[in-house]
C-alpha cells in the first residue's frame, strides 16, 4: 500500500535539522515574550474588571468578551494587515523597519491570551476570603495598597498552575503565527516538507517537540501543586 | 485615520456569507457553520467513546484512550490538521477533499477535549445511581446507557455549548488547507481589494464575535439554570 521511503537523517542532521531547531527557538521566544506581556496585561484587566467605577468595568468586560469570542487567526490577520489604521504613524514605521511579522504575532497572542489570563487571575482573587480585604482596609491600607500587598501575593500563587497551562496554550497557539510568515516550529516543519518531500519525518519531529513541551509543563504543574499549593491551602 | 469604508463590506456581503453558492460550492460563513456543526456532532460521539474508555476499569480500553487524549491535547490544532493532510491520503490510498481533511482534524482534536467533559459529567452522577441500577438487575452497559448517561449528559450540556464556541473559532484554521470558510474568504477579498484590510478583518471579527458571544451567553444561561435546579 505504502511505497514511502523513510529517511530520518533528513531531520536529525544537516541544514534541515537547523531549520527545525531555529523553529523551536522562535516558538519559545514567541511564547516567553507573550506570556510575560499577557500576564501583565491580564493582571491589569482583571483588576479593572473588579473596579467599582462602571466605565472601567464595562470596558474590561467588553475586552474580555470580544477577544475570547473571536478566532485567534482573525486577530493575527487583523494586527498584521489592518493595524496600520489604528496605530500611530511613528509606531507603524518603527514596526515596518523591524520584524513586523514577529511583532504582530506577539501583539495578537498577547491580547488573546491576556483575556484568558485575566479570568484566571480574577478567579484567583475571588478565592481569597473577603475578610482579608476588609482586614487590610481597616488596618489602613488603601484599596490598591491592599490589592498590592495582601490580596495579589496570595492570588497570584493560586494562579500559577493555570498560568503555566496558559503558557502551554501559548506555545501551541503560536503555531498560527506561521500564517503570516513567522518562522516558528510548524512553519519550519512545513518548510522542510516542501523542500524534501519528507513530510512524515518533519512533522514527527515537530510533534515530538510539542509533546515534550506539554509533558514538561504538565509535570511542572503537578510538582507545583505538590510542593507549594499544599502550603498555601493549609 | 480615514473613515471606516463600509462599501467594501456591502459590495462583498453575499460572498462573505455563502461564498459562490448556489452557483458554486458553499463558502464563507455558511461553510464555517457547516464545518462547526458537522465536526461538533462527530466529536460528540468521539468524545463519548474516548470518555467511556477512559473511565473503564479494563486496561485495554483505559490506556489507549489515555494515550490518544494526551497525544492530541499536547499538539496544536494546526499540527493535527497537517497530520490529517498527510495521513488520510495514505490511509485511503487516494486524495481526500480538503473539507474532509479539516472535518477529520477538528473532530479528532475536539474529541480529546470532549472526552474530558464526558468524564467529568459521568463522574458528577452520584455513585448510588450506578449501584441502584446494578442492584435492579441491569447489566453494566445497560446501567450506563439508560441510567447514568441520560443524567450525566444533562450536566454536560453547558460545556458542550462552550466547546461548540471553540469549534466555531477553530474552523478558521481550515484556511490553512485552502477551505474557503469565512476567514479564507476574508483573505481572498483582502487580496483582491488590497486597500481595506482594516475594514475586512474588523468585520469578520465582529461576525465571529456575534455568533460566539450568543452561544457563550446561552451556555451561561444553561449553567445558571442547572445549578438552580440542583439547589431546589
Amino acid at each position: 500500500m505504502l511505497k514511502y521511503q523513510f529517511d530520518w537523517s533528513v531531520v536529525t542532521s544537516g541544514k534541515y535539522f537547523y531549520w527545525l531547531v531555529s523553529g523551536v527557538k522562535v516558538t519559545l521566544q514567541l511564547s516567553f515574550i507573550s506570556i510575560i506581556l499577557s500576564f501583565l496585561l491580564g493582571l491589569l484587566i482583571a483588576i479593572m474588571r473588579m473596579s467599582n467605577f462602571k466605565p472601567i468595568r464595562w470596558f474590561s468586560i467588553g475586552y474580555l468578551e470580544f477577544f475570547r469570542n473571536t478566532p485567534l487567526l482573525v486577530q493575527i490577520f487583523f494586527w498584521y494587515f489592518g493595524s496600520y489604521k489604528i496605530l500611530p504613524e511613528g509606531i507603524n514605521s518603527w514596526l515596518n523597519e523591524h520584524n513586523f511579522e514577529f511583532a504582530s504575532a506577539v501583539i495578537a497572542l498577547t491580547i488573546y491570551t491576556s483575556a484568558f489570563i485575566a479570568e484566571d487571575i480574577r478567579s484567583g482573587i475571588l478565592s481569597i476570603p473577603k475578610e482579608q480585604m476588609e482586614a487590610a482596609r481597616s488596618s489602613g491600607f488603601s484599596y490598591l495598597g491592599s490589592m498590592r500587598y495582601i490580596i495579589l501575593p496570595q492570588a497570584i500563587r493560586l494562579t500559577v498552575p493555570p498560568l503555566i497551562g496558559q503558557f502551554l496554550n501559548l506555545a501551541k497557539n503560536s503555531s498560527l503565527a506561521m500564517t503570516i510568515g513567522v518562522a516558528e516550529l510548524t512553519y519550519q516543519a512545513r518548510q522542510v516538507e516542501s523542500y524534501t518531500f519528507k513530510g512524515f519525518e518533519a512533522f514527527t519531529a515537530a510533534t515530538i517537540v510539542y509533546l515534550f513541551l506539554s509533558l514538561l509543563i504538565t509535570w511542572l504543574v503537578s510538582e507545583y501543586d505538590k510542593r507549594f499549593l499544599k502550603i498555601i491551602k493549609g | 485615520m480615514s473613515a471606516f469604508e463600509f462599501s467594501v463590506i456591502a459590495n462583498n456581503i453575499v460572498y462573505f456569507m455563502i461564498g459562490r453558492y448556489p452557483k458554486g460550492p458553499l463558502g464563507g460563513l455558511g461553510l464555517t457553520i457547516y464545518l462547526a456543526v458537522v465536526s461538533c456532532i462527530l466529536s460528540f460521539f468521539g468524545g463519548l467513546i474516548l470518555g467511556l474508555m477512559n473511565i473503564s476499569n479494563r486496561w485495554y480500553l483505559k490506556y489507549p484512550s489515555q494515550l490518544i487524549i494526551h497525544l492530541i491535547r499536547g499538539l496544536p490544532l494546526l499540527m493535527v490538521i497537517f497530520w490529517m493532510y498527510f495521513l488520510l491520503p495514505a490511509v485511503f490510498g487516494k486524495t481526500v477533499p480538503e473539507t474532509m481533511t479539516v472535518i477529520m482534524g477538528l473532530t479528532i482534536f475536539t474529541s480529546a477535549y470532549m472526552s474530558q467533559i464526558v468524564k467529568a459529567g459521568i463522574q458528577g452522577v452520584p455513585k448510588g445511581q450506578m449501584e441502584a441500577a446494578l442492584a435492579t438487575g441491569l447489566k453494566p452497559w445497560q446501567a450506563m446507557l439508560y441510567i447514568i448517561l441520560p443524567q450525566g449528559l444533562r450536566n454536560m450540556i453547558p460545556s458542550f455549548v462552550n466547546q461548540f464556541v471553540s469549534m466555531i473559532k477553530d474552523t478558521s484554521l481550515a484556511f490553512i488547507v485552502g477551505v474557503s470558510e469565512l476567514t479564507h474568504v476574508a483573505t481572498q477579498i483582502n487580496n483582491r481589494t488590497m486597500a481595506y484590510p482594516f475594514e475586512i478583518f474588523t468585520f469578520v471579527a465582529v461576525v465571529y464575535f456575534m455568533i460566539c458571544y450568543a452561544f457563550t451567553t446561552f451556555s451561561r444561561y444553561l449553567e445558571k439554570k442547572s445549578t438552580w435546579k440542583k439547589t431546589i
